[in-house]
């Protein structure tokens, strides 16, 4: 009886699966197949206007890795909102503080998302919002500190429907 | 008119480390998408977000058109005494708009 119950099912699952999947996968390369055409339309930012856009922040400092934690989930459906958030391990003393924390992106139109001002009232340094990211790629995060250093992290992300593609119909 | 959304603790205890939740409707128009017969359609963005606790600026934000529509930002603070807190968008076309909190700090 049991087993009779427990057979259909199975057979359903195994069999309903290929078909999304085969569906799933035109999705994903019909999205392929547009975004070219769509980076012709306007100019995407480049690595090196994000390395540009961060040597404004950093100027002639040293950009050290570690100390900052960018969480943002590995894999995206839609770029259109991505949760995206900062932390940096920090007293938050008048002392010693974290004074910014930026986010920057490599294949955005633009490679700012956003600058944020903190102060030790802050008591723990640590930011969330939604970001738009057009395609799959590395967002990074840095932290000035009180004392003059910067520190960063960068978390790949793959996006599956990028922001900004619907609009272009 | 913007509405706008905040999340702050109505009570906390003096030092306490508080979480402050704020989003305001907006659609963030990136100016970089086109209408169906290509025209651009122009930038429309809350570019700036600063929140006061007493008077006194606890956080800032330079926002750009990267933010997702809706703008959601999440910060803390450290509850030193009772009061208000004010929260300010500023962005393209005039915008404006003002929202506040009050805490009861014990």
């Amino acid at each position: 009886m049991a087993g009779n119950r427990m057979d259909p099912p199975r057979r359903k699952r195994r069999r309903a699966p290929t078909r999304r999947d085969a569906l799933r996968g035109a999705g994903v390369i019909a999205a392929g197949a547009a975004l070219p055409s769509l980076w012709l339309r306007r100019a995407a930012a480049t690595p090196a206007d994000m390395r540009a856009a961060i040597a404004n922040v950093v100027g002639d400092a040293k950009l050290n890795v570690g100390r900052v934690k960018i969480e943002i989930p590995p894999l995206v459906e839609n770029g259109n909102t991505v949760p995206c958030t900062v932390s940096v391990d920090s007293p938050m003393t008048p002392e010693a503080y974290v004074k910014a924390i930026h986010v920057f992106n490599e294949k955005n139109p633009q490679p700012n998302v956003i600058s944020a001002r903190l102060s030790p009232r802050a008591g723990r340094a640590s930011i969330a919002t939604r970001i738009r990211l057009t395609d799959t790629q590395t967002v990074l995060a840095i932290a000035e500190m009180s004392d003059g250093s910067f520190w960063s992290d960068s978390i790949s992300v793959i996006i599956t429907l990028g922001a900004c593609l619907e609009n272009l119909i | 008119m913007a509405s706008a959304l905040i999340n702050v603790p109505a009570k906390a205890k003096r030092g306490e480390i508080i979480a402050i939740k704020t989003l305001i409707s907006h659609p963030m128009e990136t100016g970089f998408r086109h209408t169906e017969t290509g025209v651009p359609i122009p930038r429309d963005i809350v570019t700036r977000f600063v929140a006061t606790y007493n008077g006194e600026e606890i956080f800032s934000a330079q926002l750009y058109p990267a933010i997702a529509a809706n703008p959601f930002i999440t910060f803390s603070t450290v509850a030193t005494e009772s009061g208000t807190f004010e929260f300010k968008w500023t962005g393209d076309n005039g915008f404006a708009a003002t929202e506040q909190a009050k805490i009861i700090v014990e």
